[in-house]
């Protein structure tokens, strides 16, 4: 080390305070500002998040811009390619296919967001009440749900389908009736982790009420893996849905659905390759964005990532 | 493992009995339906169906003597097709998915671990990049459009695979690849993650502490303990492959049992569509019990012994 | 090299890359270790002394490790400059590790056994019998009864303390002349402790072998090290051997650990924590890594990193207090061992 001359005053003692020795190391950071300092750091997911705001908003505007709507046929102009007047081209009965893909841009994300927030809804009510009253009840509770989770959750779908009304509703009831089950068992090894965890213990012997235990922890505990869940259950649910299109289940004419716009598609694929590929490109664009938000989101809600 | 095995199987069985109600009141409902007597339905196939359900018994009746003939592994005659049976048409077409089923298993898989372990061991390089968007591309593309665009593009426009049918080695390739392709992403995805984290764990620290060399560090130690969510993953797998096959036989013409459930639920045959939906259920039930078995076997730490862990 | 000295490790600087830039681990590290002797470093966590350990086995995984300089001479050789394949040559036939927790450090699905010999079917040609008859004699001298049956087992088959046993034997296996032990009991209950050590002490006086100890606990310091190492923000500040440092400290944190350390017998009911934490290593001080939370810290501590003052042939000690021009500060009563 170089030695320069040093000056005696240097050597006088410091006087500090014990609460300045306490803040040397970084700022500390609330769980959910490190988890979203985290997130922003993942610009892939940051590009989900741009992605899927304009995907809801020009599936909230989208088809109203064209000037056509989504449903006027018009034989004349028949499977017309992509033009400054029908911009994304027209489908086999000449509808324009720009207000018809916002259009079921619409139904697809509605399907998908009410099919997951029902499951939330049920999986957090199933999952909360047999987590907190447990015993037998939870007992029963998940044996009831271990049956239900062994029967093949498409080929119920499919079952319910064939047999209901087609329809909106029917396709979300059908994809709701046992998709809760993963939900239910998330809140109730949350809540029964809660019970016995040694934060909460901590907590509760601080004196913190039953509410404050909820609010401070189990919510946001559980609020991380709900989140995650439920950027998979949305994109799954738009591929149900899509597959139920391409077995003839979606939803009924005149509605339109990504699914259903695509397997339209995939039959004139040879000669009008644009019916195709604007529905699939935006399906797969939404199962990409929520794919790489989930994984954002897991990465950053997993306090073994924090550094 | 005796224990364990009486009780999944009484799981599975109460499944199953959930399974065969659902389908027999479904179909009791169903409007059109084998148990509502409607006309245009041709007098053989009435003839059948009143042999098999009984129509002219009470609903009970019919309930019971239904639950009975499907323990006995008997579906019934078809609704739509003449002198048909559902079973025939199963022990017809099941082998054809069973063999395209298969196969799309071990590319899954094979690919899968393999894409996987290569992405962890050059994590954060371009290998690792290049896996994990084949991987995000594979979860992203619903199978019904890649089914088609691989058609397209490899046999109508390249001409280096045949369209469709089923008439030899080559024509299960496209196919298979259409139907291995989301589960071989997931399996890619979860193969790298839970590689990274073996790689990182204290065991292979002890491993390359002793002087064992990466390559074997990786092959004895690392992925031995990574595959086994993959092995706890090949339930959902072969739920995946078998819906899959529903829309990848359709698109290649192939006559497999996915493409009989197609057609059976396009012409409303509601008899086939009960009958499937239950010998898929079967399929699936025991398929994952094996895999449950499997993972017992090769994790030393599991025990088959009465209930399963939380 | 000096003759009786088996590793030398020359200004060792590790960095690691995090998205918060670089995080400057070791900053210039400087210790000797001698034939079958104990060497201690202690410190607490995120003062570098699991990453030096790590980096003289070089098993720092790069990226994100980054080695910036320095060296680490063992047989004459710096193991800095060795190739991978050079340096699984040395790992575990030369020199040993054992980490920290026995709960995973064993490969879960391998049999002990198994694990034993594989490293010394490596290093020393033994064939698979010759291999499990060898495993078997570690085992019995690792303590492990039964030892036919526990070869054939797997690590959940045994307990934590069994565990640790069993590293023991796979560190030991081809008798290195050094072993790095990685915080060996901090996992451990404190009966058991005191057993591994004890057990560790057994086979060092057997096989002579050196020992680095790296740990954060005193009472394990007294108990095995004949020097210590005393290190804080990536550097070593002081070093001496345990009479040295345990009744003639000089470094204030080295004051502060003795005060952190339980008495047996004493009245006073508080154990005296050392105000603060250490110091962020992605953006380290200029100074003294310390003067952050030194109570005796003096401007020329945030200014610029003391010396190291040779107090006797084994005894060094980097801090400003010790510069003439210094206040003289004595060691606080708490510091003081069986006062």
């Amino acid at each position: 080390m170089q030695q320069q001359p040093l000056s005696d005053d240097l050597f006088r003692p410091v006087e500090r305070d014990a609460e300045e020795a306490e803040k040397i190391a970084g700022p500390s950071l609330s769980y959910w500002k490190d988890a979203w300092r985290r997130f922003k750091k993942n610009k892939l997911a940051l590009f989900g998040i741009i992605v899927l705001l304009i995907l809801t908003f020009m599936a909230i505007f989208g088809s109203a811009i064209s000037g056509y709507n989504y449903h006027n046929t018009s034989l004349i102009n028949a499977n017309q390619s992509p033009s400054g007047e029908h911009w994304f081209g027209t489908d086999a009965l000449g509808r324009d296919m720009f207000s018809r893909t916002w259009y079921g841009a619409r139904i697809s994300l509605f399907i998908g967001l009410t099919a997951a927030i029902i499951d939330i809804i049920i999986g957090m009510i199933w999952g909360a009440v047999a987590g907190f009253v447990g015993g037998k009840v939870d007992e029963y509770m998940m044996r009831i749900a271990d049956v239900l989770i062994g029967i093949p959750y498409l080929l119920v779908v499919i079952l319910l389908m064939v047999v209901m009304e087609p329809g909106l509703f029917t396709i979300i009831i059908a994809m709701t009736l046992t998709g809760w089950i993963n939900m239910a068992r998330i809140v109730r090894g949350q809540v029964l982790s809660m019970k016995s965890d040694e934060y909460v213990m901590a907590a509760r012997s601080l004196g913190a009420s039953t509410p404050r235990v909820l609010f401070r922890h189990l919510i946001p505990n559980t609020l991380g893996e709900i989140l995650v869940t439920l950027t998979l259950t949305i994109p799954n649910a738009i591929f149900t849905e899509a597959f139920l299109s391409y077995l003839g289940l979606g939803v009924p004419a005149p509605m339109a659905s990504w699914g259903t716009m695509s397997s339209e598609g995939v039959k004139a694929m040879q000669y009008y390759p644009w019916e195709l590929f604007f529905p699939a490109f935006f399906i797969c664009l939404t199962m990409l964005a929520f794919n790489v938000i989930g994984d954002g989101m897991r990465d950053s809600l997993d306090p073994k990532e924090r550094r | 493992m005796g224990r364990y095995l009486t009780k999944r199987v009484l799981f599975i069985l109460v499944s199953l009995f959930f399974i065969v109600t659902l389908t027999f009141f479904l179909m009791k409902a169903a409007p059109g339906g084998p148990f509502t007597t409607e006309k245009g339905i041709p007098p053989e196939i009435k003839q059948g169906l009143r042999e098999f359900y009984g129509l002219d018994n009470p609903w009970y009746q019919q309930y019971f003597d239904y639950l009975v003939s499907v323990a006995q592994w008997d579906f019934g005659p078809s609704f739509k097709y003449k002198g048909q049976s559902v079973n025939d048409i199963i022990s017809r077409s099941f082998p054809v998915s069973l063999i395209l089923g298969l196969e799309a298993v071990f590319i899954a898989l094979g690919f899968g671990v393999l894409f996987g372990c290569i992405a962890a061991l050059r994590h954060n390089r371009l290998a690792d990049y290049a896996a994990m968007v084949i991987a995000v591309f594979g979860i992203s593309v619903p199978n019904f459009i890649l089914a088609s665009l691989l058609q397209y593009i490899f046999a109508l426009k390249l001409n280096w695979l045949p369209v469709a049918r089923f008439e030899g080695w080559e024509y299960t390739i496209l196919p298979a690849v259409a139907l291995s392709a989301m589960p071989l992403a997931f399996v890619a995805r979860l193969m790298r993650s839970s590689m990274l984290e073996e790689l990182g764990s204290d065991y292979v620290k002890t491993a390359k502490a002793k002087g064992i060399k990466q390559s074997v560090v990786t092959y004895r130690h690392a992925i031995r303990n990574a595959i086994m969510p993959v092995v706890s993953y090949l339930g959902p797998l072969l739920a995946a492959i078998l819906t899959g096959s529903f829309v990848v036989e359709k698109i290649f013409g192939i006559p497999g049992l996915g493409n009989e459930f197609v057609t059976s639920i396009t012409n409303r045959d509601y008899t086939t569509i009960m009958g499937v939906t239950v010998f898929y259920s079967v399929l699936l039930l025991f398929s994952i019990l094996i895999v449950d078995i499997i993972y017992g076997l090769i994790d030393p730490r599991i025990k088959l012994s009465g209930g399963k862990g939380k | 090299m000096e003759k009786n000295h088996v590793l030398e490790v020359n200004d060792l600087k590790v960095s690691f890359d995090t998205y918060g830039g670089e995080v400057q681990a070791v900053r210039g590290v400087n210790f000797h270790l001698k034939k079958s002797e104990t060497l201690a470093i202690v410190g607490e966590s995120g003062s570098g002394k699991s990453v030096t350990a790590q980096s003289i086995m070089q098993l720092i995984p790069q990226p994100p490790g980054r080695f910036k300089g320095g060296s680490v001479i063992f047989n004459d050789e710096d193991l800095t400059k060795k190739s991978t394949k050079q340096m699984e040559a040395i790992r575990g036939k030369d020199i040993g590790m054992i980490f920290q927790d026995p709960m995973t450090s064993l490969n879960p699905t391998m049999t002990v056994g198994r694990q034993i010999m594989e490293g010394m079917i490596k290093h020393q040609n033994l064939s698979k019998a010759e291999a499990s008859e060898r495993a078997l004699e570690l085992l019995n001298l690792v303590g492990i009864p039964n030892p036919e049956a526990r070869l054939k087992q797997y690590p959940h088959q045994f307990s934590g303390g069994m565990r640790q046993r069993a590293v023991i034997a796979i560190a030991l296996a081809c008798n290195p002349k050094v072993l790095i032990a990685d915080e060996p009991t901090t996992a451990l209950d404190v009966t058991i402790q005191a057993q591994i050590l004890d057990l560790m002490r057994e086979l060092q006086d057997k096989f002579e072998t050196a020992i680095i100890l790296i740990t954060h606990d005193l009472g394990v310091v007294a108990n095995m090290a004949q020097r210590v190492a005393v290190m804080y923000g990536g550097k070593i500040v002081e070093t001496g051997t345990v009479d040295e440092l345990f009744y003639g400290a000089k470094h204030p944190y080295t004051w502060g650990l003795l005060a952190s350390m339980p008495k047996l017998g004493s009245e006073d009911e508080d154990l005296l924590a050392i105000p603060g934490t250490p110091p962020d290593l992605a953006d380290p001080p200029k100074g003294c890594p310390f003067a952050a939370r030194c109570p005796h810290a003096m401007k020329v501590c945030t200014e610029q990193m003391p010396e190291y003052t040779e107090l006797s042939e084994t005894q060094k000690t980097a801090c400003w207090l010790l510069d003439e021009r210094a206040p003289k500060v004595e060691a606080p009563e708490a510091a003081r061992i069986g006062g």
